[in-house]
């Protein structure tokens, strides 16, 4: 049988913070980008004990590409953001891209799961059939917009304008 | 089978409150974005990081001393090769090296309580540490923890991914846990550490034994689950 899932609890950065966790690679690698964000729960507050980890493909649309970790990690901070660096993954079996997300926190007994699309994809991402599963009208928590210099996409995990999150 | 993992909502827990999504996952079909993983070898693995009790400086942590081993398979019983495994705890007072840990217990200057290390060819992983205490942690009146250690883990595919918690068995305090009531009762005891007089140094450490299960195999996460 599976081992059960337990809380992160409060005190995760102990165990999991990681100084290279959010550098999914160098600042000078062709294509760069930040993914910025911030966690909010029910009431709106910000959440300051959580972690995000990102696992995506390559720009080619290529998982363990030598040279590209392909994994993100950062803890959020006092004000409940969190910022990964890395390239804008390619498409992966016909689908748009995205990058797979675990949100783990004090008060989450699980891991929760989502995805990261782009808003500026907007002809594969009308052809994504994960998307397509998604009620309409929540499809807009899983696009990244356009940020400066990069994409913003922010997480609530409860209440008006939840989230959008997967199971397997 | 029903799922051992606990409900996101258990109202027990007073996080889980405003915390626990609302509406329903749903269901992704398995593509290669979730069969695959990261590995992340030995990059992040230094020597001694499997030793909580040595500072690394000539001194040694308080408490008493334990081994903490087992095996990390898949649900078919394949060991789970070459993979990071995290753990992080409480020091013998029941305190935590943490801005926000306001316990009145002694921090203690040898402790930090982060382990990390690698399972070998046979999925298996020893630590070397000092048995957490006990913490009051406000969630009701007297709320105390259970003594425990968290563990994170990757596995092979992004779908096992797991973190969770290792307690010590016959704990008084898991009748009054709402965390570890919060799984389902007949998955409680895969969270419980056996003793282990095997593993158990002579005139040196208590030996515990935990292995953990992880969801799924890489080949059909889906199906085993």
């Amino acid at each position: 049988m599976t081992t059960p899932s337990q809380t992160v609890g409060p005190y995760l950065s102990i165990g999991l913070s990681w100084d290279e966790g959010p550098f999914v690679v160098p600042a000078d690698a062709p294509g760069a980008v930040w993914l910025r964000g911030e966690i909010r729960d029910g009431n709106g507050d910000l959440v300051p004990d959580a972690l995000v980890e990102t696992w995506q493909a390559d720009p080619d649309g290529r998982f363990h590409t030598p040279g590209f970790r392909g994994f993100g990690r950062c803890g959020t901070d006092d004000e409940g953001k969190w910022a990964i660096r890395t390239r804008k993954p390619g498409p992966v079996d016909g689908q748009a891209p995205h990058i797979a997300v675990s949100v783990f926190a004090r008060g989450l007994l699980d891991r929760v799961i989502t995805r990261v699309y782009f808003a500026d994809e907007a002809p594969a991402n009308a052809a994504d059939t994960v998307l397509e599963s998604v009620p309409e009208a929540r499809r807009h928590t899983l696009l990244a917009a356009p940020d400066g210099d990069g994409y913003r996409f922010d997480i609530r995990l409860q209440g008006d304008d939840e989230t959008v999150f997967f199971t397997f | 089978m029903t799922s051992p993992h606990p409900p996101l909502l258990s109202p027990g827990y007073k996080s889980t409150v405003l915390r626990a999504p609302q509406q329903a996952p749903i269901l992704l079909p398995g593509s290669l974005g979730e069969l695959t993983g990261p590995v992340l070898g030995e990059g992040p693995v230094a020597s001694g990081d499997a030793d909580l009790t040595l500072d690394g400086k000539g001194g040694e942590a308080q408490g008493q001393r334990i081994i903490v081993h087992g095996v990390v398979s898949d649900a078919a019983g394949r060991p789970v090769r070459d993979q990071l495994v995290e753990v992080w705890q409480a020091n013998a007072a029941g305190r935590y090296l943490h801005k926000w840990d306001r316990h009145d217990a002694p921090l203690d200057p040898h402790f930090t309580g982060v382990g990390r290390a690698l399972t070998d060819d046979e999925g298996r992983y020893r630590f070397v540490t000092v048995k957490p205490g006990a913490y009051p942690w406000g969630n009701h009146p007297n709320a105390w923890r259970p003594a425990h250690i968290h563990f994170s883990l990757f596995g092979r595919a992004f779908t096992q991914r797991l973190v969770t918690q290792m307690y010590f068995p016959d704990d008084p305090l898991f009748a009054f846990d709402p965390i570890y009531h919060s799984v389902p009762e007949f998955a409680r005891d895969r969270l419980v550490a056996g003793f282990d007089l095997g593993a158990t140094v002579d005139s040196w450490a208590l030996g515990f034994r935990f292995d953990i299960v992880l969801s799924g195999d890489s080949a059909t996460p889906w199906e085993t689950k």
